[in-house]
Parts: structure tokens; C-alpha cells; sequence
């Protein structure tokens, strides 16, 4: 069956969803989640028949699914918009769709559907329990379901709109459209408890950093547009039009029109998928409740920035004579930078998600510098598995914490925190599937050999890093990928092993089935999702297994690049940090006893201070922009400049149009028109009083005047005429 | 024989002493009387010309009859505006006939 | 000088001399007798110019209605029968500058007129009021006229009844 119509379809029903919630069922909250799940499941039915076809076809990136349309004219050329599905597009459809499913049922348990309504519950506001009694008569507090429920359905319905669109468009404007949306669902979405200053205003820091990326990415787009006239991937990518742009030089000496396009395009990644340095956004976007960090921050949202730079790859390798140029070596510098940055900050943290949105920064840099270094197969491999067990570890960190806020209701103590790790200890015990699940979350971030994805996606980008010599990125690669392991062994420790350190620890309560269905279903595919693109000459297992994943995505882009061949060092050196990352972090944390200091912090000193702090990056950019920009908007602008100048030059204007006025009416209109008018009125009074003499009312005196005249006209007449010759 | 011009010079002398007297004169009736020496003034003016000028043709003498009819309409009208002025103002001064003062 | 011209002179005199009179009398009624004298005088002066009708209608119509209707008239206006006050005017040496000067005027010119100092050319041998009497009854004539001043005597008539009659 033809699979061109039914791209178009696979974004909208969630749109729908969107506006049906949001106008007429918002007050029922089974209607809305029913809504919202049935809709994306079209939308993921939809996916997968795609997905397969795809997958069928033979040649798919010479002849892509796709169809476009004329959407506006544009001068003598008209601009189309459309959807394509080559092999990348297909695979990034495959594990969106899974995640965006799985996400949504398990957005159902985690806002507490079923439960009743808190008393003291405001809208705008997390939920904090109602009071329950139980058969005996005995009361205690319960959590109670999200004032807001059916909204947070729509809005991820929005968002899942959004990311949908962005996989299937076939250009760049709509990419930007779909890119553009989530970054509003992702304000939205941080700032769902909008009562929580610290939300709103992380939503406001998510939004304005990942905007200055956005407006790079703009700028890249409008030089693109203006160089060749079109943002069609197919159009933008074959040969001719990038070697014109290659040997077009640009603004900046040195710099092809290429290059810096990609440059700008890359800015966008940057801010998007949170690399230094506009990563700041992302650790305080977990403010926002755990879904959404699964959804956006470690599943979609972030991904879509790698996409982009996987789906321009042409470009950013466009020209390149020595494999290298300055736009993938400064790619490459800081996805690496990145990936070590963000991971030594984790290691100091204490709180559950927080750890996990350093690691996805960590993770992000991975695949950035993954593409800095040519392999994008590669990138896109660590895309697909990164998805599946990042979501997995944040939904899980989610039903850790809905555990332990059982145990607070349980035991009353509402000033625990539920999200601190030291607060939590032993909790395999109480919430088995939870455990088992992060477990595999875990070792599959950590890159466990064999059995788990993560394994196979980031030794095959350390392999292309030590193949390709390039070094500096494989030792740092490298030595992430040890602090990786450390800092998921000492949080997998620190939250299920050893005793409970907390009272609500102790009373923490598996969670309902909405929440750990989705769960059980991520981690298979965190196990299996590694096995498509195990290398041929892995030694062993390569062979065994052709690697689909490298043939099929590695076509995208015509050949599929040569596999780097094999070699032990990256091999070991990958095993070991995993295996040695491990099993630091649990020595050190398996016997922490509760209210005890960070072993760490001890060890590092001062280090880990700076670590916690996250290297006092965000109290840099307050000083150095936030502030400054802040007297700029506040003192310079409103006071000065608009109430001041603006509006002093309005009231100058207003007032000197009084002033103008009055010295009109006094200077000209009371003395000249006036004085006129009056003038006339007064003389003609005045010369009819005068001529008012004549007017005697005599008859003989007006015959007498009457004779005068007739007697000296006629005197007049004669002598002139007597005067005429 | 009586050159015209003597006649007219008669006239004349008649005219403008019926002038002055319409001028000159306070009472209404005195103004009257000096209009119709100037009539009759015109009317020897008239019979004048048709016996020096044109005596075969009889246009002279009736336009002197019509003077005659219309002397006659004007004077009597003239009175019955006299005595009705008299009736309401008690004079026949002209002066205080002054209405029609502005 | 010739009979004709000495009688015109006297006649002449007599005329003037009346209307100068009626011109300055401090005396009303005075002033309406001597203006009967001028009148007939002028009656005179149209026997002379042969223009018999003319006279006699003169003497019927201005002596005879006219000047006795402003006797009328007179009697009519009159409070006492002493004349109070002035009877010309403060400024009465204007209207007389007036009437010398268009005297003066009028006399200067028509002495120069041409044609004016021969004589009378003789009359035809039909007797004037025959003919006169033709021309004013006559359709080619002067019929019309005629009639319409009828018609204005007419007016007149009623006109002066309507003004003076009693508002009654």
C-alpha cells in the first residue's frame, strides 16, 4: 500500500488531541488521557506501518518515502513543504514512537489517576495528598491525583505533534517549526507547576538558552535559503548545490558558505541538545514533573538536535579534502568537552534526576562528538539506544520517587526529601520492577558488555574515534565513559542497595502497573535495541548477526561508510571502564549509613564543592548576562529610554502643541480673526450710524439730495462730453 | 412774431420756481401746489413744441391731455394722502412726517 | 417788439410773477390764489399758441377741479386759521441756488437750441379740435392711451377714496 499519505498523517493525530483536550475535556480526566493515548497510539500505529514498509524497501535513501506540496509562492519559485522517510527518518520514527507511547500510559500512574482529589490542592501547584480513610476507620494521606491532569495531556500531546513533525519533514523549515513547538512544550511542560517560583523560572531559563541557539540556527537557515533557494533536504544536500556553497567563501575569512551554515545550524544543537556552554537549562528543567524530563529532556527534545546535525552532515562534511575542517573539529571539541564536563558535575550530585540530566548532557556530547569525527552511523546508533534506556532510567527515577512519597504520606513527614538519594537506600526490596528495570537502565548508560544497547552504540563511537586516530576525543570519550559508570553504580547504590536511610524509604511502595508496564517494555528494548548493529568483525558474535542498523542507516548518505576495521584497544579499553566504573561506585557506596556525608566529598575536598556547584557556571552567566542584561531591559530601556525619552518626547510634543495652541488662539485668532470679524461688524455699525443721518424720513430732503446729484452728474456729463473732440 | 425759445424760457422759469416750492415749502399741500406748476409748466413746454414744430400732426396736444388726466389722477390722490396724514398725525407739515426715519 | 410779443410778455409776467407768489406766501390760501391766477394766466398762454382746447380744458380741469381741491384741501388741514410757524424750510437758499441754477442752465440752452427762432409755421385749415378730437378717438391713433388714461382716472378715484375714506 502506498506509504506517502500516511507520513502526512502521523503527526496530527496528537494535534488533535491537543485542541480536543484543551477546549472541551479538560474536566474529564479519563476522556483526556483516553484521548491522548488513542490518538498517539494511531500515530504510533501509523509509525510502524511505515517503519516496516521502510524497512522493506530496498534502496531507500535513492528513493525515499516521500511527497511534497507547494505551500507558498516566493517571487517566481514557490516553497514546498513535505515529508520524507529515508533511513535515518525511519529509525528516529521507530524510537520516537515507543517512547512517546510508553511515556504517555506511564504519565497516567505517575499524576496519580484514580486517586482523589486533595483538599488543599491548587492548580498550578505539584499534588500533595489528601486524606484517605482506610477500612478501619484509620486516616492517613494518600497521594491525590494532578489538579491540572487532562492539561498535561495536551501539552504532550503538543509536543508529540511537534517531534513528530520534525521526524518526517522533508526541510528544514518545517524541522524548525517542529523544533520551534517543542521548545514551547518544553516551557510549558517545565513550568507545569507554575505556582513553584523555581519552575517558572526555569522554564524561562530553558526557553531563553535554547533560544540563542535557535536564533543561530535561523541565521544558518536564512544563508542557506539565500545561497541556494531552497531547504529541501534533497535539493540542499546532492552534490551540486554543496559544492557550490563550499566554494562560495563566506562573511568570515576562511570560512566557506558551507561551513559556516553548518556552524550556525550546529549553534542550534547546541542549545537544544544542552552542550556547553548553553547547557545550564537542562539540570533545572527537572523541575518539571518526571515524564517530561523522560519525554523531552532524554528521549526527544535533546535527540532532535543530534538529529539535525546527523541530517546535515552532508553539509558539515561538504568539500572536506583532509577529512577535517574547522566546523567538525570545533563539533568534535565540544561534544567531548561536554561529554566530560557534565559527567564530573554528576558525580557530585545528590538529587535522583538531577544525575540523570548531567548524564543525558554526557550522553549528548557522545553523540555530538561521535559526528565532529565523521561517524554519524555511529551517532545515530547511540541516538536510538540512548532514547530507549534514558527514558527507562528517568521513568524509573520517577516511580523511585512516587515510592518514597508513598513512604512520606505513609509516616507523615513531609520534610523529607523524596528526590535526595541519601534520603532512599534499599529499596530493591520495596519496589522489585522499579530495581530491575533501573538496573538494566543503568548498565546499559554504563555500557555494559554484551547484554545491553548502550554497549554496542558507545563502543562503536570509541572504535571510530581510536580508528580514525582521532585521539584527544577517544581518551577523553574515554574517561566519561569511567565517571559514567561510576556516578549510575554509586545512584544505583545509593537509591537500591544497602539499608534504607529514611523512615519513607522504609515504607516506599512498588508503584501501579501504568507506571511500570511502561517500564518492563523500555528495558527489553534497552537490552535488545544494541543487537541490530553489532559490528562483522567483532570478534565472536560479529557475523553472526548482520549489522543491519550501520547497512541500512550507514545508505543514507549513498555508500554506506567503510566499518572501521577492528582493533582490540577500543574494545578493552571500553569493557574495562564500564567493568571498573562499576564496581568503584559500588564499593564506595554500598555502605553509606543514613545522615553520613558523601564519601566523595571527603575524598575530592574542595573539587567536589566546585563539582556540586556545577563549576558556578549558572552564577557566571547571571553576573555576566543575566544581570547586565536585566539593568539594560529595566534601568536603560523602560526608564530611560521609554519613559523617559519616548514618552518625555510625547508629553514635549503634547505640551508644545498646547503651547502652540494657546498662542495661536492669543496671537492670532482672538486679535486677527476675531478682531476681524469684529471689525467688520463694528465699522458697517459705524457707517450706518453715520450714513444714518441721511435718513430723515423727509421727503423733501431726500428729493433735494436726489436733485443735487441729477444736477451735478448732468454738469459732469456735458463738460466731458463738451471736453471730447 | 414770438420766436419758440421764449416759450421754452417761460417754461422753464415756471418749472424751476414749482421746484422750489416743492423744496423749499413746509406744508404738504404748498409741495403739492408747486408740483403742479411744474406740471404746468410741461404742458406749455408741450403745446409750445406742436404749434412751432409740427402743428399738423395732433400727437402734441394729446400728450398734453394726458398730462392733464394724469395731473389730475395725481393730485387728488395726492390730497386723499394729505387729509389721511392729517387724520393721523394732525399735521400737514411734511418734516413730521418722518416714519421712515433710520 | 410786436403786439404778440408784448402780449406774451404781460401774460408771461403775470404767469411768473403768480407763481412766485404762490411760491413764497406766508398764507396758505394765499398761496392757492395767486396758483388760480398762474394757472389761468397759462390758460392765456395757450389761447395764444391757438391751442383753444387746450385752454379751456386748462381752465375746467386745474382751475376749476384741481385748485379747488386743494382749497379743499386746505380748509380740511387746517387747526386755526392762523398759519404756525415757518413755511419754508431753515435751509430754504439751497433749493432756490438749486432752481436759478438749473434755470440758468435750462435757459442758456434752450436759447442756443437751432430751429428755435423762426416762426411759427402756418396751421392747416381744419379746425384743431376736430382734429384733435380724431386723434384721441381714432383706432390708428391715439385710442388706446386714451382709454387707458380713463382707466387711471379710474384708479385714481378709488384710490383717493379708499386713502382718505373714514376707516369706519
Amino acid at each position: 500500500m502506498p506509504l506517502e499519505p500516511l507520513l502526512w498523517l502521523i503527526p496530527l493525530p496528537p494535534l488533535v488531541a491537543f485542541f480536543v483536550i484543551l477546549l472541551f475535556t479538560r474536566s474529564h480526566r479519563r476522556l483526556s488521557h483516553t484521548l491522548a493515548i488513542g490518538l498517539l497510539a494511531v500515530s504510533w500505529l501509523l509509525a510502524m506501518i511505515v517503519f516496516a514498509g521502510a524497512v522493506r524497501t530496498g534502496g531507500l535513501a535513492e528513493h525515499p518515502i516521500q511527497s511534497s506540496i507547494p505551500w507558498f509562492p516566493t517571487g517566481s519559485t514557490v516553497f514546498s513543504i513535505g515529508t520524507l522517510i529515508d533511513p535515518l527518518g525511519a529509525v528516529t520514527l521507530f524510537f520516537v514512537a515507543w517512547t512517546l507511547l510508553a511515556i504517555f500510559v506511564y504519565s497516567v500512574g505517575y499524576h496519580n489517576f484514580g486517586q482523589p482529589r486533595g483538599e488543599h490542592d491548587t492548580p498550578g501547584l505539584p499534588p500533595h495528598g489528601a486524606r484517605s480513610m482506610d477500612a478501619s476507620g484509620h486516616g492517613h494521606s494518600v497521594p491525590s491525583v494532578e489538579p491540572l491532569y487532562s492539561r498535561f495531556f495536551a501539552f504532550i500531546s503538543l509536543f508529540a505533534f511537534g517531534m513528530l513533525l520534525l521526524v518526517v519533514s522533508d526541510n528544514l523549515l518545517s524541522l524548525f517549526v517542529g523544533w520551534e513547538i517543542m521548545g514551547l512544550c518544553s516551557y510549558l511542560l517545565i513550568g507545569f507547576w507554575y505556582g513553584k517560583d523555581s519552575a517558572k523560572r526555569a522554564a524561562v531559563k530553558a526557553f531563553l538558552t535554547t533560544r540563542v541557539g535557535d536564533v543561530f540556527m535561523l541565521l544558518g537557515m536564512a544563508t542557506l535559503y539565500a545561497q541556494t533557494g531552497t531547504l529541501s533536504y534533497r535539493t540542499l544536500f546532492s552534490h551540486e548545490v554543496l559544492a557550490r556553497l563550499v566554494e562560495t567563501p563566506s562573511y568570515i575569512p576562511g570560512l566557506s558558505m558551507a561551513a559556516l551554515a553548518g556552524l550556525l545550524l550546529f549553534m542550534g544543537t547546541v542549545g537544544k541538545s544542552a552542550q556547553w556552554p548553553l547547557h545550564v537549562w537542562l539540570p533545572d528543567a527537572m523541575e518539571g514533573p518526571t515524564p517530561v524530563s523522560a519525554l523531552i529532556h532524554a528521549a526527544t527534545m535533546v535527540s532532535a538536535g543530534v538529529y539535525l546535525i546527523v541530517r546535515c552532515f552532508p553539509l558539515l562534511t561538504a568539500g572536506l579534502v583532509h577529512g577535517s575542517s574547522f566546523t567538525l573539529s570545533l563539533i568534535a571539541f565540544i561534544g567531548a568537552f561536554s561529554a566530560m564536563f557534565a559527567a564530573t558535575i554528576a558525580l557530585a550530585q545528590n538529587d535522583i534526576k538531577r544525575v540523570l540530566a548531567y548524564s543525558t548532557i554526557s550522553q549528548l556530547g557522545y553523540m555530538v562528538a561521535a559526528v565532529g569525527i565523521g561517524a554519524y552511523v555511529a551517532a545515530a546508533f547511540h541516538l536510538l539506544t540512548h532514547a530507549f534506556f534514558k527514558a527507562l532510567l528517568f521513568l524509573g527515577s520517577g516511580s523511585v520517587i512516587h515510592g518514597v512519597e508513598h513512604g512520606v504520606f505513609h509516616t507523615g513527614d513531609h520534610q523529607v526529601d523524596a528526590q535526595d538519594m541519601f534520603n532512599m537506600g534499599g529499596l530493591r526490596r520495596r519496589m522489585p520492577i522499579t530495581f530491575a528495570t533501573f538496573l538494566i537502565g543503568g548498565l546499559a548508560l554504563s555500557g555494559f558488555p554484551l547484554i545491553t544497547a548502550g554497549f554496542w552504540s558507545k563502543d562503536e563511537i570509541l572504535a571510530d574515534a581510536f580508528g580514525h586516530g582521532h585521539l584527544v576525543v577517544f581518551i577523553t570519550l574515554a574517561l566519561s565513559a569511567l565517571l559514567t559508570a561510576f556516578y549510575t553504580a554509586r545512584q544505583i547504590t545509593l537509591t537500591f542497595l544497602g539499608e534504607p536511610r529514611s523512615e519513607a524509604a522504609r515504607h516506599a511502595h512498588e508503584s501501579v502497573w501504568t507506571m511500570t508496564a511502561p517500564l518492563v517494555l523500555l528495558s527489553v528494548f534497552a537490552i535488545a535495541a544494541g543487537w541490530v548493529g553489532i559490528p562483522e568483525h567483532f570478534p565472536g558474535l560479529g557475523g553472526v548477526v548482520p549489522n543491519w542498523f550501520h547497512e541500512f542507516v550507514g545508505s543514507t548518505l549513498g555508500e554506506a561508510p567503510e566499518a572501521v576495521a577492528f582493533s582490540a584497544v577500543p574494545l578493552l579499553t571500553s569493557i574495562g571502564v564500564a567493568l571498573t566504573g562499576l564496581g568503584l561506585g559500588w564499593l564506595v557506596y554500598r555502605r553509606v549509613p543514613a545522615g553520613a556525608p558523601d564519601p566523595l566529598a571527603r575524598a575530592l575536598g574542595p573539587v567536589h564543592t566546585l563539582l556540586k556547584n556545577k563549576y558556578y557556571f549558572d552564577e557566571l552567566y547571571d553576573v555576566i548576562l543575566v544581570r547586565p542584561l536585566r539593568w539594560f531591559g529595566e534601568t536603560f530601556v523602560y526608564q530611560w529610554m521609554d519613559r523617559g525619552l519616548i514618552d518625555g518626547i510625547l508629553h514635549g510634543i503634547g505640551r508644545l502643541a498646547g503651547a502652540l495652541g494657546s498662542f495661536f488662539r492669543r496671537a492670532i485668532d482672538l486679535p486677527i480673526i476675531n478682531g476681524f470679524g469684529d471689525l467688520v461688524g463694528e465699522s458697517t455699525k459705524r457707517a450706518g450710524r453715520s450714513l444714518r443721518v441721511l435718513q430723515t424720513g423727509r421727503v423733501q430732503q431726500y428729493l433735494l439730495i436726489g436733485l443735487v446729484n441729477v444736477v451735478v452728474v448732468g454738469a459732469l456729463l456735458f463738460y466731458l462730453s463738451a471736453l471730447r473732440p | 412774431m414770438v420766436p419758440l425759445s421764449w416759450y421754452l424760457i417761460v417754461a422753464a422759469a415756471l418749472f424751476c420756481l414749482g421746484l422750489y416750492g416743492v423744496l423749499a415749502r413746509r406744508n404738504s399741500v404748498a409741495i403739492l401746489m408747486g408740483i403742479e406748476l411744474m406740471l404746468n409748466a410741461v404742458n406749455l413746454n408741450l403745446v409750445a413744441f406742436w404749434r412751432y414744430l409740427e402743428p399738423a400732426r395732433m400727437s402734441g396736444q394729446v400728450f398734453a391731455v394726458m398730462v392733464f388726466a394724469v395731473a389730475a389722477a395725481e393730485a387728488a390722490v395726492g390730497l386723499a394722502l394729505i387729509i389721511s396724514l392729517y387724520r393721523l398725525k394732525r399735521t400737514v407739515v411734511a418734516d413730521e412726517a418722518d416714519l421712515l426715519r433710520g | 417788439m410786436t403786439i404778440a410779443q408784448v402780449i406774451f410778455v404781460v401774460i408771461s409776467a403775470v404767469v411768473l410773477v403768480s407763481a412766485v407768489l404762490v411760491v413764497v406766501s406766508r398764507n396758505i390760501v394765499h398761496a392757492a390764489l395767486w396758483l388760480i391766477l398762474s394757472l389761468f394766466g397759462v390758460a392765456a398762454l395757450f389761447a395764444v399758441l391757438e391751442a383753444g382746447f387746450m385752454a379751456v380744458v386748462q381752465v375746467v380741469i386745474y382751475v376749476g377741479a384741481i385748485a379747488t381741491l386743494i382749497i379743499f384741501a386746505i380748509m380740511l388741514t387746517r387747526r386755526e386759521m392762523r398759519e404756525p410757524g415757518q413755511q419754508t424750510h431753515r435751509w430754504w437758499p439751497l433749493p432756490a441756488l438749486l432752481a436759478m441754477a438749473l434755470f440758468a442752465g435750462l435757459a442758456w440752452l434752450l436759447g442756443s437750441l437751432p430751429g428755435t427762432g423762426a416762426a411759427p409755421p402756418a396751421l392747416a385749415g381744419e379746425d384743431p379740435v376736430l382734429l384733435l378730437g380724431q386723434a384721441l378717438l381714432s383706432p390708428e391713433q391715439y385710442m388706446l392711451p386714451f382709454e387707458v388714461a380713463s382707466v387711471l382716472l379710474l384708479a385714481a378715484l378709488v384710490g383717493a377714496i379708499v386713502i382718505a375714506g373714514d376707516s369706519r
